[in-house]
């Protein structure tokens, strides 16, 4: 493959994003993680639950802070990168955006500030209903960035207009409610959810296996143990939910995540593990579940799921046919004020293929020119590289059942065993802390990775969404960000590790004091319900 | 869908404009202070409480002030795509700068306290400089090649292609009259950072900030007046020429433009706009009057009234024009052709009309929350919970 502006481009995206990724799901997680502990400390009065707010709440400020640097140049970049992209669908995908900004992030980045400086400023509740707006939030800017990427894979609610030369909206509430952005929103909430248990269960396990911050700790472990398990649950759930919906929008993804080359008869089988060799266009070794893939992917054990060989057959056609609405297209730019009525509804007829045409400017600059071989090329195109999408997502599936199986765990230990956690469980935890954070780079790579070569799928190829920039500018920024990003990595997690080892520092005497006098209670009364001390 | 008819698109059109104009003047109204602070920094405080107090006085509200730009990038693509694509694109080694610069700040507010090493702190008080002073100016340079035009034209297609080689899109930049731009700005935050020093600091932080900050006000003075004398004699304008309609599809393509002697003929046109300049010049007086009478909550005020003036100016003088074309002024970017289609900017409109008031209520509840001078006292008595 030759390396130009587009893949630079391309590399440029998926640094940045990924990078960004680092911190976007501990924020989301956290953010609910500390107002819940705020919420125990407001209901109980306890100050054990106040130190966790705030210890925890730390964390999340050095982490929510670089989420936020990170998340600008995310907004930016459409701009600066992918002009033409901006141009050819700003209309449907920069509403999203700029709501983001109105109904979400103002509100966290309004009461984030006010969080951390206004303990003496507030009332309990006061305090708390800002923690709570912070929560929701973030959750809500998540659900506006999901709304705008679940458009980029399943495109509803638009259409070309030809005299602007670019897709605009035709119903908002298409766009709202669209179902692959739906089951995205949950399914990327969840995983933050997980990620923020592991990594609450993870330090705490960290701090027991030293002898340090006992009721903190086993406190937290209790917390992430029980948010993580429904997390757990849900992110797996809601994954499924994603497939089902991929086999409606896209189905090229579904192929290749499958490696799937031939359409199977219903109900295909699940291939558990496999060598895909994109070239034979066949999977070597592969080893299958039967069924399980159509139950899956339809729901039914009847609906057939097309395989890649034959999605590329229905890509050639939608090429013609996109060529069909080109030439419709010069003509009816040619004539604005007196387009015929048979060119026009020639057009109409064919628009949806539009950017199937388009493929072949990676080849020719006016896609009429284009030869058979190069239809066929093109066609060829439509299937993503077949083995990093199939591993990828094998590997965040079993990362995902790890989540239950460990949280599902922590949970039995945490509500029927008193709190206690043997040592090899808590090592174990220490050591995970990484995991979700592979898990959701791994997701996130799935879904953009297996939508190429689109950015917006079956409307705009990847090739034609770039600026017109020089390679070296392109190269410049990109190194001035891996630069810029690395730095910043390593300050934060120096930092991450230094409030880590030094453990809660705020309310110390009151606390300790506290905890004092209720580990005595709970001695005088041995056979009491352990958490059942009353509330100051 | 037909809710959307109920306001012609043209009507829209000119609201998104205003909207555009109101992002842009809100995010300089808070986010400007943070700047003219960070700027301020070396000048104002010396000693390390003394730049705490300074920090701590925006502290809590940077990260709400900073979604204004945030929003203001997310309205431009949504309701402008067109000036979305061609500026984020066009002024692209400038934007990477201005975007380092609000990936920095954050993270130097937040993590310059974290650690008590003085190397440590002094390095994240010069990043706190640096991504004040930088992007204050560039923003104001931005304006100034804007007013000139840019070299940027489209295809048929609508691609955006930009002349001259790469390194002109930033070294280009750097006209003179754009630098004079890039001055008015940089002084004028300067002026608003110490309006809001002299507001919520007290003793040498707020004795230094309201003597620069006087010397800040007629530099942005002069510099506005200069600027608009050039403007008036040596720039030349652009005018839409021909049949056109206003509520047709947002295609440059469609509009013939050709240039004109000067922008000033909008002030003939429409005489009222004069108005804007004017509140820019009295307001920037004001201000230097109210930073060396000491007066605090008044001060802000005449600061804030300068900033909407001056930027107010710009747009009002340039109307329709948004992005002109210097090397072909048929793709200049205008009011009537760049804008999303009829439904977007509606439903835009309605989104906007129901979480514009909220955010202004709660923002001024927050600021209301945090009303008070920070203190060396509070400083160094928080030195955990505070930055």
């Amino acid at each position: 493959m030759e390396f130009g502006i587009v893949e630079l481009s391309r590399l440029q995206f998926a640094v940045t994003v990924m990078y960004h990724f680092l911190f976007v799901p501990l924020t989301l997680g956290l953010s609910i993680l500390v107002a819940i502990m705020e919420t125990v400390y407001v209901m109980t009065n306890r100050p054990i639950w106040r130190q966790m707010t705030k210890f925890w709440g730390m964390l999340f400020g050095i982490n929510f802070v670089l989420g936020v640097a990170t998340g600008i140049t995310m907004e930016f970049q459409f701009g600066m990168n992918w002009s033409y992209y901006s141009h050819y669908v700003g209309d449907i995908f920069g509403a999203p955006l700029a709501m983001e900004g109105l109904m979400a992030f103002f509100l966290e980045a309004t009461f984030v500030g006010l969080f951390f400086f206004g303990w003496d400023k507030l009332s309990k509740v006061g305090h708390l209903t800002v923690a709570w707006l912070v929560a929701i939030g973030s959750n809500f800017s998540a659900l506006w960035i999901l709304i705008a990427n679940g458009w980029m894979q399943n495109p509803v609610g638009a259409e070309f207009n030809p005299m602007t030369m670019r897709m605009e909206m035709t119903d908002f509430f298409e766009v709202l409610f669209n179902e692959v952005a739906q089951a995205k929103f949950v399914h990327t909430v969840s995983a933050g959810y997980v990620t923020a248990s592991v990594f609450v269960i993870g330090v705490s396990a960290w701090y027991l296996l030293r002898n340090r911050h006992v009721e903190l700790a086993r406190r937290s472990i209790t917390v992430g143990a029980a948010f993580g398990l429904a997390s757990a649950f849900s992110v797996v759930l809601l994954g499924d939910e994603s497939g089902y919906s991929a086999t409606h929008s896209q189905k090229m993804k579904l192929a290749a995540i499958e490696a799937m080359w031939e359409t199977h008869k219903a109900p295909a089988p699940f291939n558990l593990v496999g060598f895909p060799d994109q070239e034979a266009r066949e999977t070597h070794y592969a080893i299958e579940i039967p069924w399980a893939m159509g139950l899956i992917g339809t729901r039914s054990l009847t609906t057939e799921i097309p395989g890649i060989n034959d999605l590329v057959a229905t890509a050639e056609d939608r090429i013609r046919s996109g060529l069909i609405a080109y030439e419709a297209l010069l003509d009816v730019r040619a004539n604005r004020d007196a387009t015929e009525a048979a060119v026009m509804a020639t057009f109409e007829a064919h628009s949806a293929d539009l950017g199937f045409a388009f493929l072949l400017k990676k080849y020719v600059d006016n896609p009429l020119d284009a030869t058979e071989e190069q239809i066929k090329a093109a066609a060829d195109d439509t299937v993503p590289t077949v083995w990093p999408l199939f591993w990828a997502f094998r590997l965040m599936v079993g990362l995902g059942f790890g989540f239950i199986a460990t949280m599902a765990y922590f949970f039995y230990r945490a509500s029927f065993k008193g709190m206690n956690f043997p040592r090899p469980a808590l090592h174990l935890a220490v050591w995970m802390i990484p995991a979700p954070w592979i898990a959701a780079e791994l997701g996130w790579f799935v879904a953009e990775y297996g939508r190429q070569p689109w950015t917006v799928d079956g409307v705009l190829p990847t090739a034609m969404s770039v600026s017109a920039l020089s390679m070296t500018e392109v190269a410049l920024t990109l190194a001035g960000f891996v630069i810029f990003y690395t730095i910043l990595f390593i300050i934060e997690m120096g930092l991450m590790l230094k409030y880590i080892r030094k453990g809660p520092f705020q309310d110390v005497e009151e606390t300790d004091a506290w905890n004092q006098r209720h580990n005595d209670r709970l001695a005088g009364r041995r056979n009491a319900d352990a958490i059942a001390t009353p509330a100051e | 869908m037909i809710l959307h008819e109920l306001i012609t698109y043209d009507v829209l059109r000119v609201i998104w404009w205003g909207l555009l104009g109101v992002l842009l003047i809100g995010f300089a109204l808070t986010d400007g202070f943070d700047m003219g602070v960070g700027a301020l920094l070396p000048f104002v405080a010396k000693t390390d409480i003394e730049r705490r107090i300074a920090i701590n006085t925006i502290g809590p509200v940077w990260e709400g002030n900073q979604v204004w730009f945030i929003l203001g990038g997310g309205a431009i693509f949504a309701a402008w795509p067109p000036l979305y694509a061609v500026s984020f694109s066009g002024f692209y080694l400038a934007m990477f700068l201005i975007l380092a610069a609000f990936i920095v700040r954050p993270v130097a507010f937040k993590y310059r306290s974290k650690r008590d090493d003085p190397r440590w702190r002094t390095t994240w008080d010069w990043a706190i400089f640096a991504s004040g002073a930088v992007p204050a100016l560039l923003f104001g340079v931005a304006v100034g090649n804007v007013i000139q035009g840019v070299p940027f034209q489209f295809t048929d297609d609508l691609h955006t292609i930009y002349e001259g080689a790469w390194y002109m899109k930033f070294i280009g930049l750097l006209d003179p009259f754009s630098i004079l731009a890039g001055v008015v700005s940089l002084s004028m935050l300067i002026m608003h950072g110490s309006a809001w020093l002299t507001l919520k600091a007290e003793g040498p932080v707020q004795i230094r900030a309201r003597a620069i900050g006087s010397k800040a006000a007629l530099v942005a003075v002069g510099t506005y007046v200069l600027a608009g004398l050039w403007l008036t004699f040596g720039i030349e304008g652009f005018r839409i020429v021909g049949d056109y309609v206003t509520n047709g599809p947002s295609n440059p393509l469609h509009f013939e433009v050709e240039r004109t002697p000067s922008w000033l003929s909008a002030y003939a046109d429409r005489p009222w706009i004069a108005v804007a300049p004017l509140m820019g010049i009295i307001g920037g007086l004001l201000t230097y009057l109210g930073l060396r009478a000491g007066r605090e909550v008044s001060t802000l005020l005449v600061s804030k009234m300068a900033i909407l003036g001056v930027i107010s100016s710009v747009g009002l003088t340039m109307f329709p024009f948004i992005m002109p074309s210097s090397s072909d002024p048929q793709s200049s970017l205008t009011v009537w052709n760049s804008s999303s289609s009829h439904l977007t900017l509606f439903i835009m409109l309605v989104a906007t009309a129901i979480f514009m008031p909220l955010i202004l209520m709660y923002t001024a509840w927050v600021y209301k929350v945090l009303w008070g001078k920070v203190t060396e006292a509070d400083v160094s008595e928080n030195s955990h919970s505070l930055y």
